[in-house]
Protein backbone atom coordinates (compact mmCIF):
# COMPACT_ATOMS: atom_id res chain seq x y z
CA UNK A 1 0.00 0.00 0.00
CA UNK A 2 1.47 3.40 -0.76
CA UNK A 3 2.29 5.84 1.83
CA UNK A 4 0.36 9.49 0.00
CA UNK A 5 3.16 12.30 0.79
CA UNK A 6 5.82 10.22 2.63
CA UNK A 7 8.13 10.73 -0.56
CA UNK A 8 7.06 14.47 -1.20
CA UNK A 9 9.43 17.04 -2.73
CA UNK A 10 12.03 14.03 -2.84
CA UNK A 11 13.33 13.06 -6.02
CA UNK A 12 14.04 9.52 -6.94
CA UNK A 13 16.16 8.23 -10.07
CA UNK A 14 15.46 4.38 -10.87
CA UNK A 15 17.32 2.54 -13.18
CA UNK A 16 16.42 -0.44 -15.56
CA UNK A 17 12.86 0.97 -15.30
CA UNK A 18 10.75 0.47 -18.10
CA UNK A 19 9.92 -3.01 -17.24
CA UNK A 20 9.04 -5.50 -14.45
CA UNK A 21 10.38 -4.75 -10.97
CA UNK A 22 12.00 -1.43 -12.09
CA UNK A 23 8.83 -0.37 -13.34
CA UNK A 24 7.26 -1.20 -10.28
CA UNK A 25 9.41 0.52 -8.32
CA UNK A 26 9.45 3.79 -9.87
CA UNK A 27 5.26 3.23 -9.74
CA UNK A 28 5.71 3.34 -5.99
CA UNK A 29 8.14 6.01 -5.67
CA UNK A 30 5.66 7.75 -7.53
CA UNK A 31 2.63 6.87 -5.60
CA UNK A 32 4.79 7.82 -2.45
CA UNK A 33 5.04 11.64 -3.81
CA UNK A 34 8.32 11.19 -5.48
CA UNK A 35 9.36 13.05 -8.76
CA UNK A 36 10.89 9.80 -10.43
CA UNK A 37 13.04 9.74 -12.99
CA UNK A 38 12.79 6.89 -14.94
CA UNK A 39 16.03 5.37 -17.13
CA UNK A 40 16.18 2.98 -19.55
CA UNK A 41 17.96 2.42 -23.05
CA UNK A 42 14.83 2.76 -25.20
CA UNK A 43 14.51 6.12 -26.90
CA UNK A 44 12.45 8.93 -25.10
CA UNK A 45 9.43 8.72 -28.40
CA UNK A 46 9.18 5.01 -27.91
CA UNK A 47 5.94 3.54 -26.92
CA UNK A 48 6.70 2.47 -23.59
CA UNK A 49 8.02 5.33 -22.35
CA UNK A 50 4.76 7.64 -24.15
CA UNK A 51 2.90 4.88 -22.23
CA UNK A 52 4.46 5.03 -19.13
CA UNK A 53 4.76 8.81 -18.82
CA UNK A 54 0.66 9.31 -19.59
CA UNK A 55 0.10 6.82 -16.83
CA UNK A 56 2.57 8.57 -14.14
CA UNK A 57 2.07 12.97 -14.17
CA UNK A 58 5.21 12.93 -11.49
CA UNK A 59 7.25 11.07 -13.75
CA UNK A 60 9.68 11.74 -16.34
CA UNK A 61 12.50 9.78 -18.49
CA UNK A 62 16.10 10.11 -19.21
CA UNK A 63 17.82 7.58 -21.62
CA UNK A 64 20.74 5.77 -19.42
CA UNK A 65 23.06 3.26 -20.83
CA UNK A 66 23.94 2.16 -17.23
CA UNK A 67 26.95 0.85 -18.16
CA UNK A 68 28.47 4.22 -19.46
CA UNK A 69 30.50 6.37 -17.07
CA UNK A 70 29.60 9.46 -19.69
CA UNK A 71 25.97 8.70 -20.05
CA UNK A 72 26.14 8.62 -15.76
CA UNK A 73 27.34 12.03 -15.90
CA UNK A 74 25.48 13.46 -18.19
CA UNK A 75 22.48 12.06 -16.00
CA UNK A 76 23.71 13.54 -13.23
CA UNK A 77 24.52 16.91 -15.39
CA UNK A 78 20.34 17.05 -16.35
CA UNK A 79 19.06 16.13 -13.41
CA UNK A 80 21.34 18.77 -11.34
CA UNK A 81 19.87 21.87 -14.07
CA UNK A 82 16.16 20.55 -13.54
CA UNK A 83 15.70 19.66 -10.08
CA UNK A 84 18.86 20.37 -8.25
CA UNK A 85 18.81 17.43 -6.36
CA UNK A 86 18.60 13.52 -5.83
CA UNK A 87 17.49 11.38 -2.57
CA UNK A 88 16.79 8.21 -3.89
CA UNK A 89 19.00 6.48 -6.04
CA UNK A 90 17.74 2.86 -6.82
CA UNK A 91 19.98 0.95 -8.77
CA UNK A 92 18.05 -1.76 -10.21
CA UNK A 93 19.25 -2.29 -13.59
CA UNK A 94 20.46 -6.34 -14.34
CA UNK A 95 20.41 -9.15 -16.41
CA UNK A 96 20.37 -12.99 -16.13
CA UNK A 97 22.81 -15.71 -17.09
CA UNK A 98 22.02 -19.38 -17.01
CA UNK A 99 24.36 -22.37 -17.67
CA UNK A 100 27.08 -24.71 -16.87
CA UNK A 101 30.34 -23.13 -15.78
CA UNK A 102 31.66 -24.65 -18.73
CA UNK A 103 29.91 -23.61 -21.36
CA UNK A 104 30.04 -19.80 -20.16
CA UNK A 105 32.39 -17.80 -22.51
CA UNK A 106 34.53 -14.86 -21.12
CA UNK A 107 32.74 -12.54 -23.26
CA UNK A 108 29.37 -13.07 -21.68
CA UNK A 109 30.55 -13.56 -17.93
CA UNK A 110 31.93 -10.05 -18.41
CA UNK A 111 28.86 -8.52 -19.90
CA UNK A 112 27.10 -9.66 -16.72
CA UNK A 113 29.26 -8.58 -14.44
CA UNK A 114 29.49 -5.07 -16.36
CA UNK A 115 25.52 -5.14 -16.26
CA UNK A 116 25.23 -6.52 -12.92
CA UNK A 117 27.77 -4.73 -11.08
CA UNK A 118 29.86 -2.38 -12.61
CA UNK A 119 26.06 -0.23 -12.89
CA UNK A 120 25.86 -0.34 -9.23
CA UNK A 121 29.35 1.21 -9.09
CA UNK A 122 29.36 3.81 -11.64
CA UNK A 123 25.95 5.40 -10.14
CA UNK A 124 26.76 5.01 -6.68
CA UNK A 125 30.14 7.03 -7.67
CA UNK A 126 28.55 9.88 -9.87
CA UNK A 127 25.21 10.51 -7.44
CA UNK A 128 27.24 10.26 -4.41
CA UNK A 129 28.01 14.14 -4.20
CA UNK A 130 24.45 15.04 -5.22
CA UNK A 131 22.73 12.84 -2.66
CA UNK A 132 25.45 13.24 0.06
CA UNK A 133 24.01 17.26 -0.20
CA UNK A 134 20.62 16.24 -0.58
CA UNK A 135 20.56 14.27 1.95
CA UNK A 136 21.98 17.07 4.44
CA UNK A 137 18.39 18.93 4.06
CA UNK A 138 16.19 16.00 4.91
CA UNK A 139 15.89 14.94 8.62
CA UNK A 140 17.38 11.09 7.51
CA UNK A 141 18.90 11.54 4.32
CA UNK A 142 19.35 10.16 1.23
CA UNK A 143 18.72 6.22 0.00
CA UNK A 144 20.49 4.14 -2.36
CA UNK A 145 18.96 1.05 -2.79
CA UNK A 146 20.61 -1.82 -4.58
CA UNK A 147 18.53 -4.75 -6.32
CA UNK A 148 21.05 -8.03 -5.67
CA UNK A 149 18.95 -11.18 -5.57
CA UNK A 150 17.94 -14.24 -3.24
CA UNK A 151 21.05 -15.28 -5.66
CA UNK A 152 23.05 -13.07 -3.91
CA UNK A 153 22.67 -14.80 -0.55
CA UNK A 154 22.65 -18.92 -1.97
CA UNK A 155 24.55 -20.71 -4.28
CA UNK A 156 22.29 -22.87 -7.56
CA UNK A 157 23.85 -24.83 -9.99
CA UNK A 158 24.43 -23.38 -13.32
CA UNK A 159 23.42 -20.07 -11.95
CA UNK A 160 27.58 -19.09 -11.37
CA UNK A 161 28.11 -15.75 -13.55
CA UNK A 162 24.56 -14.35 -12.09
CA UNK A 163 25.64 -15.66 -8.01
CA UNK A 164 28.83 -14.21 -8.47
CA UNK A 165 27.40 -10.98 -9.55
CA UNK A 166 24.78 -10.29 -6.95
CA UNK A 167 27.03 -11.80 -4.35
CA UNK A 168 29.48 -8.53 -5.53
CA UNK A 169 26.38 -6.30 -5.58
CA UNK A 170 25.28 -7.53 -1.45
CA UNK A 171 29.08 -6.78 -0.03
CA UNK A 172 29.67 -3.01 -2.44
CA UNK A 173 26.52 -2.38 -0.76
CA UNK A 174 27.66 -2.98 3.06
CA UNK A 175 31.10 -1.35 2.24
CA UNK A 176 28.93 1.74 1.15
CA UNK A 177 27.23 2.06 4.24
CA UNK A 178 30.04 1.69 6.54
CA UNK A 179 32.03 4.03 4.40
CA UNK A 180 29.37 6.82 4.31
CA UNK A 181 28.67 6.86 8.04
CA UNK A 182 32.05 6.19 8.78
CA UNK A 183 32.53 9.77 7.12
CA UNK A 184 29.56 10.95 8.67
CA UNK A 185 28.17 11.13 4.52
CA UNK A 186 24.02 11.53 5.08
CA UNK A 187 23.33 8.30 2.57
CA UNK A 188 21.96 4.85 3.87
CA UNK A 189 22.84 2.07 1.67
CA UNK A 190 20.94 -1.18 1.33
CA UNK A 191 20.06 -4.33 -0.56
CA UNK A 192 17.33 -5.82 -1.39
CA UNK A 193 17.12 -9.61 -2.49
CA UNK A 194 14.23 -10.63 -4.69
CA UNK A 195 13.19 -14.38 -4.94
CA UNK A 196 11.48 -15.15 -7.92
CA UNK A 197 9.77 -12.52 -9.40
CA UNK A 198 6.41 -13.01 -12.37
CA UNK A 199 8.83 -10.23 -15.00
CA UNK A 200 9.85 -10.41 -18.82
CA UNK A 201 13.32 -11.11 -17.74
CA UNK A 202 12.47 -14.11 -15.65
CA UNK A 203 10.37 -15.48 -18.43
CA UNK A 204 12.94 -14.73 -21.15
CA UNK A 205 15.70 -16.71 -18.89
CA UNK A 206 13.27 -19.52 -18.30
CA UNK A 207 12.85 -19.98 -21.75
CA UNK A 208 16.38 -19.91 -22.23
CA UNK A 209 16.93 -22.67 -20.07
CA UNK A 210 14.21 -24.30 -21.36
CA UNK A 211 15.98 -23.79 -24.42
CA UNK A 212 19.03 -25.37 -23.68
CA UNK A 213 17.69 -28.71 -21.35
CA UNK A 214 15.23 -29.25 -23.77
CA UNK A 215 13.53 -32.26 -21.52
CA UNK A 216 11.23 -29.25 -19.82
CA UNK A 217 8.96 -26.31 -20.82
CA UNK A 218 9.48 -22.84 -19.47
CA UNK A 219 5.77 -23.16 -17.97
CA UNK A 220 7.37 -25.96 -15.96
CA UNK A 221 9.73 -24.55 -14.72
CA UNK A 222 7.60 -21.26 -13.76
CA UNK A 223 5.77 -23.91 -11.82
CA UNK A 224 8.55 -25.91 -9.92
CA UNK A 225 9.90 -21.97 -9.21
CA UNK A 226 6.33 -21.29 -7.54
CA UNK A 227 5.80 -24.99 -6.37
CA UNK A 228 9.39 -24.44 -4.35
CA UNK A 229 9.08 -21.66 -2.70
CA UNK A 230 6.77 -22.07 0.78
CA UNK A 231 3.94 -18.98 -0.54
CA UNK A 232 3.23 -21.27 -3.15
CA UNK A 233 3.69 -18.34 -5.77
CA UNK A 234 5.49 -16.09 -7.54
CA UNK A 235 6.46 -12.51 -6.41
CA UNK A 236 4.39 -9.94 -8.40
CA UNK A 237 6.42 -6.58 -9.59
CA UNK A 238 5.37 -4.60 -7.05
CA UNK A 239 5.53 -6.36 -3.88
CA UNK A 240 9.18 -5.63 -4.53
CA UNK A 241 8.64 -2.14 -5.47
CA UNK A 242 6.79 -1.81 -1.72
CA UNK A 243 9.99 -2.41 -0.15
CA UNK A 244 11.94 -0.24 -2.10
CA UNK A 245 9.87 2.53 -1.57
CA UNK A 246 9.50 2.05 2.24
CA UNK A 247 14.04 1.38 2.43
CA UNK A 248 13.85 4.98 0.62
CA UNK A 249 11.88 6.63 2.85
CA UNK A 250 12.35 8.00 6.16
CA UNK A 251 10.53 4.95 7.73
CA UNK A 252 13.71 3.27 7.32
CA UNK A 253 15.98 6.08 8.62
CA UNK A 254 17.73 3.60 10.98
CA UNK A 255 18.87 0.93 8.19
CA UNK A 256 21.86 0.88 6.62
CA UNK A 257 24.05 -1.74 5.21
CA UNK A 258 21.25 -4.04 5.47
CA UNK A 259 19.41 -6.47 3.34
CA UNK A 260 16.15 -7.14 2.76
CA UNK A 261 15.17 -10.56 1.48
CA UNK A 262 11.20 -10.31 0.26
CA UNK A 263 11.54 -14.09 -1.34
CA UNK A 264 8.27 -15.95 -0.01
CA UNK A 265 10.46 -17.71 2.33
CA UNK A 266 12.26 -19.12 -0.46
CA UNK A 267 15.75 -19.01 2.24
CA UNK A 268 14.15 -19.39 5.44
CA UNK A 269 14.89 -23.12 4.63
CA UNK B 1 47.15 -43.74 5.81
CA UNK B 2 46.03 -40.28 7.35
CA UNK B 3 42.79 -38.47 6.19
CA UNK B 4 45.14 -35.15 5.85
CA UNK B 5 47.51 -36.75 4.00
CA UNK B 6 48.25 -35.41 -0.10
CA UNK B 7 50.76 -38.60 -1.37
CA UNK B 8 50.13 -38.93 -4.82
CA UNK B 9 48.38 -35.94 -5.35
CA UNK B 10 49.33 -32.79 -7.75
CA UNK B 11 47.68 -29.74 -6.77
CA UNK B 12 47.83 -26.13 -8.74
CA UNK B 13 48.42 -22.42 -6.46
CA UNK B 14 47.66 -19.28 -7.92
CA UNK B 15 49.67 -15.85 -6.26
CA UNK B 16 52.16 -18.65 -5.33
CA UNK B 17 54.52 -16.22 -4.64
CA UNK B 18 52.63 -14.15 -2.19
CA UNK B 19 52.15 -14.44 1.43
CA UNK B 20 49.18 -16.79 1.91
CA UNK B 21 50.23 -18.22 -1.84
CA UNK B 22 53.68 -19.26 -0.53
CA UNK B 23 52.50 -20.54 2.62
CA UNK B 24 49.92 -22.55 0.83
CA UNK B 25 52.84 -23.95 -1.31
CA UNK B 26 54.38 -25.58 1.57
CA UNK B 27 51.51 -26.93 3.91
CA UNK B 28 50.47 -28.63 0.60
CA UNK B 29 53.91 -29.72 -0.40
CA UNK B 30 54.27 -30.69 3.60
CA UNK B 31 51.15 -32.91 3.31
CA UNK B 32 52.99 -34.78 0.24
CA UNK B 33 51.40 -32.97 -2.49
CA UNK B 34 53.27 -32.03 -5.36
CA UNK B 35 52.93 -28.13 -5.97
CA UNK B 36 52.68 -26.35 -9.39
CA UNK B 37 53.15 -22.68 -7.85
CA UNK B 38 52.34 -19.58 -10.15
CA UNK B 39 52.55 -16.45 -10.28
CA UNK B 40 53.22 -13.01 -12.77
CA UNK B 41 56.83 -13.24 -12.56
CA UNK B 42 58.47 -15.36 -15.49
CA UNK B 43 60.81 -17.19 -12.82
CA UNK B 44 60.30 -17.61 -9.24
CA UNK B 45 61.72 -19.99 -6.63
CA UNK B 46 58.82 -20.81 -4.27
CA UNK B 47 59.75 -22.88 -1.55
CA UNK B 48 58.37 -26.28 -1.51
CA UNK B 49 57.53 -26.28 -5.09
CA UNK B 50 57.81 -29.07 -7.62
CA UNK B 51 57.38 -26.82 -10.46
CA UNK B 52 57.01 -22.69 -10.81
CA UNK B 53 54.87 -21.70 -14.15
CA UNK B 54 54.15 -17.83 -15.06
CA UNK B 55 50.54 -17.54 -15.11
CA UNK B 56 47.66 -13.85 -15.38
CA UNK B 57 45.25 -15.49 -13.71
CA UNK B 58 43.21 -13.03 -15.66
CA UNK B 59 44.55 -14.50 -19.45
CA UNK B 60 42.18 -16.96 -20.88
CA UNK B 61 44.68 -18.63 -22.87
CA UNK B 62 47.59 -18.74 -20.58
CA UNK B 63 45.02 -20.82 -18.48
CA UNK B 64 44.24 -23.30 -21.71
CA UNK B 65 47.98 -23.55 -21.64
CA UNK B 66 48.56 -24.10 -18.25
CA UNK B 67 45.76 -26.99 -18.43
CA UNK B 68 47.20 -28.68 -21.17
CA UNK B 69 50.84 -28.58 -19.58
CA UNK B 70 49.61 -30.08 -16.07
CA UNK B 71 47.68 -32.80 -18.22
CA UNK B 72 50.79 -33.56 -20.58
CA UNK B 73 53.34 -33.15 -17.37
CA UNK B 74 51.61 -34.84 -14.49
CA UNK B 75 48.61 -36.59 -16.33
CA UNK B 76 46.25 -35.08 -13.28
CA UNK B 77 45.34 -32.64 -10.98
CA UNK B 78 43.58 -32.84 -7.61
CA UNK B 79 43.58 -29.44 -5.84
CA UNK B 80 43.13 -26.62 -7.37
CA UNK B 81 43.75 -23.14 -4.97
CA UNK B 82 42.33 -20.09 -6.70
CA UNK B 83 44.32 -17.48 -4.52
CA UNK B 84 45.26 -15.04 -6.85
CA UNK B 85 44.04 -11.44 -5.85
CA UNK B 86 44.83 -7.77 -5.47
CA UNK B 87 43.39 -5.38 -2.74
CA UNK B 88 42.03 -1.55 -3.66
CA UNK B 89 41.86 0.87 -0.64
CA UNK B 90 40.17 3.74 -2.21
CA UNK B 91 36.86 5.97 -1.14
CA UNK B 92 34.46 5.33 -3.91
CA UNK B 93 34.13 8.55 -4.97
CA UNK B 94 38.17 8.16 -6.19
CA UNK B 95 37.53 4.70 -7.35
CA UNK B 96 37.87 4.68 -10.91
CA UNK B 97 36.14 2.37 -13.17
CA UNK B 98 39.22 0.80 -14.70
CA UNK B 99 40.61 0.14 -11.43
CA UNK B 100 36.95 -1.38 -9.94
CA UNK B 101 36.87 -3.33 -13.16
CA UNK B 102 41.00 -4.46 -12.63
CA UNK B 103 40.18 -5.52 -8.90
CA UNK B 104 37.01 -7.67 -10.40
CA UNK B 105 39.29 -9.38 -13.11
CA UNK B 106 41.75 -10.77 -11.09
CA UNK B 107 39.46 -11.68 -7.72
CA UNK B 108 36.57 -13.10 -9.67
CA UNK B 109 37.42 -13.59 -13.17
CA UNK B 110 40.65 -15.39 -12.28
CA UNK B 111 38.92 -17.59 -10.79
CA UNK B 112 36.10 -18.29 -13.08
CA UNK B 113 38.94 -18.68 -15.70
CA UNK B 114 40.62 -21.22 -13.44
CA UNK B 115 37.67 -23.41 -12.44
CA UNK B 116 36.47 -23.56 -16.27
CA UNK B 117 40.19 -24.34 -17.56
CA UNK B 118 40.70 -27.31 -15.05
CA UNK B 119 36.72 -28.61 -14.29
CA UNK B 120 37.30 -31.79 -16.61
CA UNK B 121 41.07 -32.55 -15.11
CA UNK B 122 40.01 -32.26 -11.67
CA UNK B 123 36.63 -34.41 -12.32
CA UNK B 124 38.93 -37.24 -14.19
CA UNK B 125 41.60 -37.46 -11.13
CA UNK B 126 38.44 -36.87 -8.09
CA UNK B 127 37.60 -40.45 -9.99
CA UNK B 128 39.73 -42.20 -8.25
CA UNK B 129 40.68 -40.18 -4.99
CA UNK B 130 38.85 -40.98 -1.72
CA UNK B 131 36.58 -37.29 -0.96
CA UNK B 132 37.39 -36.12 -4.86
CA UNK B 133 39.06 -33.20 -6.59
CA UNK B 134 38.98 -29.54 -4.44
CA UNK B 135 38.78 -26.45 -5.56
CA UNK B 136 39.30 -23.89 -3.05
CA UNK B 137 38.98 -19.93 -3.46
CA UNK B 138 40.31 -17.44 -1.65
CA UNK B 139 37.54 -14.70 -0.35
CA UNK B 140 38.32 -12.86 2.89
CA UNK B 141 36.03 -11.29 5.80
CA UNK B 142 35.50 -8.50 3.46
CA UNK B 143 33.12 -11.55 1.08
CA UNK B 144 30.99 -11.74 4.45
CA UNK B 145 30.91 -8.28 6.05
CA UNK B 146 31.79 -5.00 4.76
CA UNK B 147 34.64 -2.49 5.18
CA UNK B 148 34.87 1.32 4.70
CA UNK B 149 37.07 2.32 2.03
CA UNK B 150 37.10 -1.12 0.59
CA UNK B 151 34.22 -1.26 -1.83
CA UNK B 152 35.40 -2.93 -5.33
CA UNK B 153 37.61 -5.25 -2.76
CA UNK B 154 34.38 -6.50 -0.78
CA UNK B 155 32.12 -6.63 -3.72
CA UNK B 156 34.77 -8.69 -5.57
CA UNK B 157 34.90 -11.20 -2.28
CA UNK B 158 31.29 -11.56 -2.32
CA UNK B 159 31.42 -12.88 -5.61
CA UNK B 160 33.80 -14.89 -4.63
CA UNK B 161 31.49 -16.61 -1.73
CA UNK B 162 28.62 -16.85 -4.16
CA UNK B 163 30.85 -18.51 -7.48
CA UNK B 164 31.94 -21.00 -4.80
CA UNK B 165 28.83 -22.32 -3.76
CA UNK B 166 27.15 -22.17 -6.99
CA UNK B 167 30.42 -24.02 -8.38
CA UNK B 168 29.95 -26.68 -5.56
CA UNK B 169 26.07 -27.03 -6.01
CA UNK B 170 26.80 -27.45 -10.09
CA UNK B 171 29.23 -30.12 -9.96
CA UNK B 172 27.35 -31.86 -7.40
CA UNK B 173 24.50 -31.94 -9.49
CA UNK B 174 26.75 -33.22 -12.49
CA UNK B 175 27.70 -36.14 -10.29
CA UNK B 176 31.52 -34.82 -10.95
CA UNK B 177 33.91 -35.35 -7.98
CA UNK B 178 34.93 -32.20 -7.23
CA UNK B 179 34.21 -30.02 -4.34
CA UNK B 180 34.37 -26.49 -3.92
CA UNK B 181 34.75 -24.09 -0.77
CA UNK B 182 35.47 -20.42 0.12
CA UNK B 183 38.46 -19.84 2.85
CA UNK B 184 37.91 -16.39 4.59
CA UNK B 185 40.64 -14.46 6.50
CA UNK B 186 40.18 -11.86 8.21
CA UNK B 187 43.91 -9.42 8.49
CA UNK B 188 47.04 -11.46 7.91
CA UNK B 189 50.04 -10.33 8.40
CA UNK B 190 50.60 -10.02 4.41
CA UNK B 191 52.40 -7.81 2.08
CA UNK B 192 48.74 -7.33 0.91
CA UNK B 193 47.69 -6.33 4.55
CA UNK B 194 51.08 -3.72 4.30
CA UNK B 195 50.01 -2.00 1.24
CA UNK B 196 46.33 -1.79 2.86
CA UNK B 197 47.72 0.02 5.82
CA UNK B 198 49.45 2.56 3.97
CA UNK B 199 46.62 3.09 1.61
CA UNK B 200 44.78 3.74 4.78
CA UNK B 201 46.79 6.30 5.53
CA UNK B 202 47.40 7.86 2.42
CA UNK B 203 43.25 7.98 2.07
CA UNK B 204 43.55 10.03 5.46
CA UNK B 205 41.69 7.06 7.42
CA UNK B 206 44.52 6.82 9.52
CA UNK B 207 47.04 8.99 11.04
CA UNK B 208 49.98 6.27 10.46
CA UNK B 209 50.56 3.00 9.68
CA UNK B 210 51.12 1.74 12.93
CA UNK B 211 47.84 3.31 14.33
CA UNK B 212 45.94 1.41 11.08
CA UNK B 213 47.29 -2.20 12.09
CA UNK B 214 46.49 -1.74 15.74
CA UNK B 215 43.36 -1.10 15.16
CA UNK B 216 42.50 -3.96 12.23
CA UNK B 217 44.58 -6.27 15.17
CA UNK B 218 42.14 -5.06 18.07
CA UNK B 219 39.26 -5.89 15.59
CA UNK B 220 40.06 -9.89 15.93
CA UNK B 221 38.61 -11.34 18.83
CA UNK B 222 41.93 -12.93 19.73
CA UNK B 223 43.78 -9.35 19.57
CA UNK B 224 46.44 -10.09 17.23
CA UNK B 225 46.62 -10.45 13.35
CA UNK B 226 46.89 -14.01 11.79
CA UNK B 227 49.80 -15.75 9.83
CA UNK B 228 49.85 -17.08 6.57
CA UNK B 229 50.79 -20.56 7.64
CA UNK B 230 47.05 -20.81 9.99
CA UNK B 231 45.20 -20.10 6.61
CA UNK B 232 47.51 -22.21 4.89
CA UNK B 233 46.67 -25.07 7.16
CA UNK B 234 43.06 -24.58 6.58
CA UNK B 235 43.37 -25.05 2.97
CA UNK B 236 45.43 -27.96 3.35
CA UNK B 237 42.26 -29.19 4.92
CA UNK B 238 39.42 -28.53 2.54
CA UNK B 239 42.34 -30.10 0.05
CA UNK B 240 42.47 -33.15 2.16
CA UNK B 241 39.81 -36.09 2.28
CA UNK B 242 39.17 -35.14 5.36
CA UNK B 243 36.88 -32.76 4.35
CA UNK B 244 34.89 -35.07 2.05
CA UNK B 245 31.97 -34.15 3.51
CA UNK B 246 32.51 -30.00 2.87
CA UNK B 247 31.55 -28.45 -0.57
CA UNK B 248 29.79 -24.97 -0.88
CA UNK B 249 31.08 -24.16 2.51
CA UNK B 250 32.48 -21.29 3.71
CA UNK B 251 35.74 -21.70 5.68
CA UNK B 252 36.28 -18.29 8.19
CA UNK B 253 39.67 -18.22 9.75
CA UNK B 254 39.49 -15.02 11.31
CA UNK B 255 40.41 -15.03 14.66
CA UNK B 256 36.33 -14.34 15.85
CA UNK B 257 36.34 -11.30 13.62
CA UNK B 258 33.15 -11.86 12.13
CA UNK B 259 31.87 -13.48 15.22
CA UNK B 260 30.66 -10.82 16.58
Amino acid sequence: MAVAGRLDGRVALVSGALRGIGHAIAQCLAADGATTIITDLDTPDSQPVIDILAAMPNARYLRLDATEEAAWQAARDAIEADHGRLDILVNNVGADLTGKVQDIDLASWRRLMTLNIDTVFLGTKTFQPMLARTGATTPYGSSIVNISSIMGLVGMGEVSAYNASKGAVRLFTKSNALEFADAGVPIRVNSVHPGFVDTPLLRKGMERWAERDGTVTAQELIAQMAETTPVKRLAQPIEIGKVVAFLASDDASYMTGSEVVVDGGWTAR
Amino acid sequence: MSNFDLTGTVALVTGASGGIGSATVQALAGAGARVIATDMAQTATVAGATDYRPLDVTDEDGWAALAAYVDATYGRLDILVNNAGISVTDAIADTSLATFRRCMQINVEGIFLGTRAMADLLAKSGADRRGGSSIINLSSVGGLAGAPFMSAYCASKGAVRLFTKCAALEYAALKQPIRVNSVHPGGIDTNMMDTIYARYVETGAFPDEETARATVSAGHALGRMGTPQEIADGIGYLAAPAASFMTGSELVIDGGMTAH
